[in-house]
């Protein structure tokens, strides 16, 4: 099959999958599954512009969505009352003090001819002093903040604007962190870039879960606004009404398959524009450059590309689309939790979306994102009816029995191996395959 | 009695969770390392099979109870560890028959063996959480203490307790004894020159006549062996939970980058000073300054440089650390 027609094949199957789960489970389940199916896709297309065009392997997903997810606070959160006052300002000087010696000491390394042990002396002595002094600073005033009624601030805030505006934001906040981590690692091998963006983003998630002045910690931050009308709102609203008499659903249901309606229209526009510049980006001379990279660095090199400066570039654009996937994702629960922030489900899941979709085409990815995140939602209950239908003829007294149906649910995690290892061995470029231009 | 009493807290909050945590990262490390320089790839199943591994010694410690065989001083996992030794071994072949066999031979790049050692990572989990259940698996019985705090403070007469776990106990000795022999295996016995030749070499191993197959399978063995003996040690030591090994993994790589990627000295060592660093940095450091020092000059607050929840973190920042100073590791790495 062409590559059109299988886009065209996948893409009606996906949608006919879908609306089956509509008229077959319920709309809000469908849609729950959509609109997730959306943020993974968009999630995807970050990774595979890393991976399928650059042959960059950033194992980072988690830490770079949680960033995202961090900006939702920043952005839209109230600001605690008097948090500012007891401290807020010298929690920023003490951290800018510390940041500082990091960029001294950075400088030193870069500027200065000193005998490298001399400057390992000295980096190292600013590093610890700085980090001292702000300790010294800050310990202080985050004790006084934590304070601030525990049970439902005890945080700094945020600067209570449009929750919309956090998506852009997230995306920022992902691409700094992009530029810091990729100036660390991104001059490794593939193996250690792996390991080292994974441990990075462990580093990020376990900030983000101790530091409790700003994200609460594992106290979460519940209650974000939303950029979409309320249920109890819609309720009273007569347009809502007149469309629950016409279609006979009850009101409750149709308020609820509303909201979640607009939330897909929002996340399928961000879609939409994202695709849209990465196919730009992709077809472009610059995309042309970075495939070239990617399948023969030395002669790239030889041609007079920056091959570092490059893939830095397309390592901090990947990590920018993540970051807002993530701002999204926190946007559509509510809530920021750092402890759901699970390196098997964001980063591990992610990956088996691009490879199963057909790494370097990002048409592939979508479709990648849209089929695992289906099969990872529906793999629970297929897990639990498979293995029902193979024990049908025991006993239900019987201790395996329902060991087994204890257990089935975790046959997904079977089921998502299985899927990525049969796709790496029958057809390694993924579902759709990497376009030969 | 101040200086002693200093020194024995040390000893107990530091020397020896330490010298344990050391020794089951170093076995895992080593795991990591032999495979990589055998078969060059890193693979992110092994936190896996250590898992594996840990899972067969509690099912078979669990029948061994039900039938009655204990053994008491020692925990039964110990006495049945040859039985899971042989299934995990087991698993990986089988595991390299159907799956790494065929990169192998199509000569696939590094990363695409990582991609599908994630794939296997997925699918063990999963097995492994079908089989046993995701919960928490106590499987440690017999004697608990080697030396209890009490008796020590009785005997010695100091404030300070000195504990040692029977499971520090057995972890120590019995990582000791497995590496002892794991270095005589590399460096005396044909086999493992042949081994040793093959990642150092390839080409040139293979016109020697050294059998590929051969030396997989024995890489396998190895590999299986240390797995399961970390797995079931670190499982004895912190009771066992599928999902606490895939966090595992981080520590282990860090060790086996630290100390020099292919090296199995390397990989000792840097298991030993990931472990260290760990506590050191999230010690509070109150109570040996209230030994060592005057007591108007004690300061205050618990005097940690970083607080315990960042523990693990910390493996993954000396890893970072590492790799911007001296990428290649403590020693430098492939040389098996």
């Amino acid at each position: 099959m062409s590559n059109a027609s299988r886009i065209k094949f996948l893409y009606i199957l996906m949608t006919i999958t879908l609306l089956l789960v509509g008229f077959f489970q319920s709309w809000n389940v469908a849609l729950t599954i959509f609109n997730l199916c959306l943020i993974s896709s968009i999630m995807t297309l970050g990774i595979n512009i890393q991976w399928g065009n650059a042959g960059i392997v950033n194992f980072g997903v988690m830490g770079f969505a949680a960033l995202g997810g961090l900006a939702n606070i920043i952005i839209s959160m109230p600001p605690t009352q008097n948090a500012w006052k007891v401290g807020g300002e010298i929690i920023i000087i003490g951290l800018m003090i510390f940041t500082l010696s990091i960029i001294f000491s950075i400088l030193l390394f870069k500027k200065s001819n000193l005998n490298n042990k001399i400057k390992y002396l000295i980096s190292f002595a600013l590093i610890i002093s700085g980090y001292f002094i702000m300790r010294l600073l800050v310990d202080a005033p985050i004790e006084k903040i934590e304070a601030i009624e525990p049970a439902k601030t005890g945080y700094l805030g945020g600067f209570n604007l449009p929750v919309l505006l956090s998506w852009p934001v997230g995306g920022l906040l992902a691409a700094f962190s992009a530029f810091i981590i990729g100036k660390i690692s991104l001059g490794l091998r593939s193996d250690y870039l792996a390991i080292a963006t994974l441990g990075i983003s462990e580093i990020i998630i376990y900030f983000l879960k101790n530091e409790d002045w700003l994200s609460r910690g594992v106290k979460n931050v519940n209650g974000l606004p939303r950029p979409v009308p309320y249920e109890i709102e819609l309720q009273s609203k007569e347009w809502v009404l007149k469309i629950s008499d016409y279609l006979d659903t009850p009101i409750t249901e149709l308020s609820s398959i509303i909201v979640k309606l607009s939330y897909s229209i929002l996340f399928f526009v961000v879609l939409l524009i994202v695709l849209f510049l990465l196919e730009i980006a992709v077809k472009s001379p610059w995309g042309r450059m970075m495939r070239a990279i990617r399948d023969n660095e030395v002669s790239a090199n030889a041609m007079g590309k920056n091959i570092k400066q490059r893939h830095l570039q397309v390592f901090i654009i990947g990590s920018a689309i993540v970051g807002l996937a993530g701002a999204m994702l926190t946007t559509l629960d509510g809530q920021f939790t750092p402890v759901s922030y699970q390196p098997l489900r964001y980063t591990f899941l992610i990956w088996i979306m691009v490879i199963v979709g057909g790494s370097g085409n990002n048409f592939g990815s979508i479709i990648g994102g849209f089929l695992i995140w289906f099969f990872w939602v529906q793999s629970e209950p297929l897990g639990l009816w498979f293995i029902s239908q193979i024990t049908t003829h025991i006993s239900d007294t019987n201790l395996i029995k329902s060991h087994l149906l204890e257990n089935a649910a975790h046959i997904r995690l079977m089921f998502m191996g299985m899927i990525l290892l049969i796709t790496l061995r029958f057809a390694p470029k993924g579902l759709i395959p990497e376009v030969k231009r | 009695m101040d200086f002693l009493n200093g020194i024995t807290l040390i000893a107990n909050y530091i020397v020896i969770p330490g010298l344990t945590y050391g020794s089951q990262l170093a076995l895992g490390a080593l795991g990591i390392t032999i495979i990589y320089s055998v078969l060059r790839f890193s693979n992110f199943a092994h936190g896996e099979f250590m898992s594996f591994g840990a899972m067969s010694s509690i099912l078979l410690s669990w029948l061994f109870i039900s039938l009655g065989f204990t053994f008491h001083p020692l925990p039964t996992a110990i006495i049945v560890l040859p039985i899971a030794i042989v299934l995990t071994i087991s698993y990986c072949i089988i595991i390299d028959k159907f799956i790494f066999k065929f990169y192998r031979k199509q000569n696939s790049k590094s990363v695409i063996n990582l991609i599908v050692s994630i794939g296997i990572m997925f699918f063990t989990g999963g097995l492994i959480r079908f089989i046993v259940g995701p919960g928490d698996k106590n499987f440690f019985d017999g004697e608990r203490f080697i030396l209890k705090a009490r008796t020590f403070k009785n005997i010695t007469g100091l404030n300070e307790g000195l504990t040692l776990k029977t499971t520090q106990g057995i972890t120590i000795v019995l990582s000791v004894l497995l590496v002892i022999l794991l270095f005589w295996f590399l460096n005396k016995t044909k086999t493992g020159k042949s081994m040793r030749a093959y990642s150092d070499n390839k080409e040139l191993a293979l016109l020697s006549g050294i059998n590929p197959e051969k030396v997989v399978l024995i890489t396998w063995i190895v590999t299986g062996t240390l797995a399961c003996v970390a797995g079931t040690l670190y499982g004895l030591d912190k009771s066992y939970k599928p999902f606490t090994y895939l966090h595992l993994v981080l520590p282990i790589f860090s060790a086996a980058i630290v100390g020099g990627v292919g090296n199995p000295v390397g990989a000792i060592i840097g298991g030993f000073v990931i472990a260290f660093s760990e506590l050191i940095i999230t010690f509070a450091y109150k109570k040996i300054f209230f030994y060592f020092l005057p007591s108007n000059f004690v300061p205050e607050g618990l005097l940690q440089i970083l607080s315990t929840d960042y523990k693990i973190a910390i493996s993954f920042l000396i890893l970072v650390l590492v790799l911007l100073i001296k990428p290649t590791g403590i020693y430098k790495g492939k040389i098996i």
